[in-house]
């Protein structure tokens, strides 16, 4: 079995009667990169709170490698580092002392040699004695990070971890990220920024009103559901786009300089081939072709739209 | 960690440690302030009236209330301490973190109740030596003396988790220490023999638990109390497992912790 987490049937009903969860199955394969795509309030951060331990489900069965998160969950908790979305650190340790609470919380015997390794890579070794009240926002994320990672986990969560992040501390945890993968660890992002999705997964799932609409690999996703466009720039403007090329979904920009075709790759609509030549034949010129796929962004925006 | 390790020593030792340097980084308000208080009771209630009531069971007002007095920093500081350990990780988010670990509930109330008794002993034999500077003091049962100290502290520090756990806000808080313990604290017996008070009354203090437990305490020290020993220690050791039962609850249900 290659999934290093396994989630079947978990719904969770708030006792509002809100339902958060309905009835999530999901597999993470071990050693991927897993990105959780979802709008605000689909239910990201609940399901990452029930498989960590900090939410009860109220029904269905989750594993982390093989061990139950309620009856083996010393096992299953201990594989597990979370990065939750919120500062929430106790701003009156120092970094030193809360990274080293962490650890043994987590039932790891003291090894500062780690801990300061985690936190050299980090960037934060400057400021072991500091309080975490004194550090700044992007420093307070890096000291969060090395919480989770101090007891060295196997499945590390981020929980929307460049949320207002700086250039600089994103592309220094997207780095960490690729480097906790080489080693071996399982990292599951949630994020409602696509390109970090884009940039980072292997696996895409996406989650909308508390249930998965889908879960593809990244590059798969985006050859089935992906769109492309071709937009021919005309040599002389047209009015109305000629009979001829009606079977062509196209597109005349307002100045009729611009004709725009937008075609999936499933689609069994006639290909770019036949529509420059059904172009030529209707004897129109172009100066200029400009072919672009669409972004992850505006297949994750499609979904949700066809959502009920 | 083991897995298959009964029990998760590190960590209850790293929030033991964490609360007990909470402790000494706030050493003005944890210890210094209450033995300020302390003094002043010395001075307002040992010094003042203590030269018109002179004596009570054959016992020197001012070494007299000094049970009392203990008792009163033990009950207040031992709710204090628990309820904040726990309600303040809620109230900045960071319990996410216990909860995510892989720690069970015993060893969270070990580590929490461990650290706020802790504290809360130290306190009490702080106000002990410190009152041995005012009065002449003996203690008749250390052994007693010692246990109603720390079954009292234990006791109350899981009182004071259980408040913590439900408590929404600051004031929520504050509210049951105020209204209530520290009332009962006071009407318990730790200024006064109860059998100075009249006819009903004494009856109707009978429903005050803390009754029991300073009279108890107090006979630790001068071989004294207002009820016997015996019922004494059962009425603690009864709020004892009354707390331990709603814990208990708490945990088994995830109350205001994993819903």
């Amino acid at each position: 079995m290659s999934s290093i987490i396994s989630i079947s049937g978990v719904t969770k009903t708030y006792a509002t009667g809100f339902k958060a969860l309905k009835e999530i199955n999901l597999d993470i394969e071990r050693g991927e990169i897993f990105a959780l795509l979802g709008p605000n309030g689909a239910g990201k951060t609940t399901l990452i709170s029930i498989v960590c331990g900090i939410v009860n489900r109220s029904s269905g069965t989750v594993t982390v490698d093989g061990h139950d998160i309620s009856r083996d969950y010393r096992a299953a908790r201990s594989l597990i580092g979370l990065v939750p979305q919120e500062l929430t650190i106790d701003a009156f340790e120092t970094v030193w002392a809360t990274v080293n609470y962490s650890r043994g919380l987590f039932g790891r015997a003291p090894n500062p040699a780690f801990v300061e390794k985690v936190l050299r890579d980090l960037s934060l070794w400057d400021k072991k004695d500091s309080k975490a009240i004194t550090l700044s926002g992007g420093m307070k994320r890096r000291l969060m990070i090395a919480k989770a990672l101090s007891h060295e986990p196997r499945v590390l969560f981020l929980d929307e971890p460049t949320a207002g992040v700086d250039v600089e501390l994103r592309q220094d945890m997207w780095a960490m990220v690729r480097r906790l993968r080489e080693d071996g660890v399982t990292i599951i992002l949630t994020t409602h920024y696509i390109e970090e999705a884009e940039a980072m997964a292997d696996r895409v799932g996406v989650i909308n009103k508390g249930e998965i609409i889908l879960v593809e690999g990244k590059a798969e996703l985006m050859r089935k559901l992906g769109r492309k466009q071709m937009t021919l720039e005309l040599r002389a403007p047209l009015s109305a786009i000629p009979d001829g090329l009606s079977n062509y979904a196209l597109e005349l920009s307002a100045d009729g300089s611009q004709i725009t075709y937008t075609y999936d790759n499933q689609s069994d609509r006639p290909g770019v081939a036949s529509l420059i030549r059904d172009f030529e034949a209707a004897g129109l010129q172009f100066r200029d072709l400009d072919t672009k796929n669409s972004s992850l962004e505006e297949i994750f925006v499609n979904l949700l739209r066809q959502e009920p | 960690m083991n897995p298959r390790a009964a029990m998760n020593f590190r960590a209850v030792w790293a929030i033991y440690r964490v609360e007990m340097a909470r402790a000494f980084r706030t050493v003005l308000q944890s210890i210094i302030s209450p033995v300020i208080s302390t003094s002043l009771y010395f001075v307002v209630f040992g010094s003042a009236i203590g030269s018109r009531i002179t004596e009570i069971d054959g016992i020197s007002y001012g070494a007299f209330i000094v049970p009392g007095l203990m008792m009163l920093s033990l009950l207040t500081q031992s709710i204090s301490n628990a309820s904040f350990a726990i309600y303040f990780p809620k109230f900045v988010g960071s319990i996410y973190e216990l909860l995510s670990a892989p720690v069970s509930y015993l060893e969270i109330i070990i580590a929490y109740v461990g650290g706020a008794a802790t504290k809360s002993i130290m306190l009490g034999l702080i106000i002990l030596a410190t009152a041995a500077l005012f009065v002449p003091l003996r203690i008749e049962h250390p052994f007693w003396m010692i246990a109603f100290l720390v079954l009292t502290a234990v006791t109350f520090s899981l009182f004071g988790f259980i408040i913590g756990i439900w408590a929404k806000t600051f004031e929520q808080l504050q509210l049951v220490p105020l209204l209530i313990v520290t009332p009962l604290t006071f009407l318990g017996g730790s200024f006064y023999s109860i059998h100075m008070l009249p006819g009903i009354w004494k009856t109707v203090t009978l429903f005050n638990p803390v009754v029991y437990l300073i009279s108890g305490f107090r006979w630790s020290f001068y071989g004294k109390a207002d009820v016997s020993v015996g019922v004494s220690l059962g009425m603690t050791l009864v709020f004892l497992a009354v707390c331990i039962a709603i814990v208990a609850w708490i945990f088994r249900t995830g109350y205001r912790l994993r819903n």
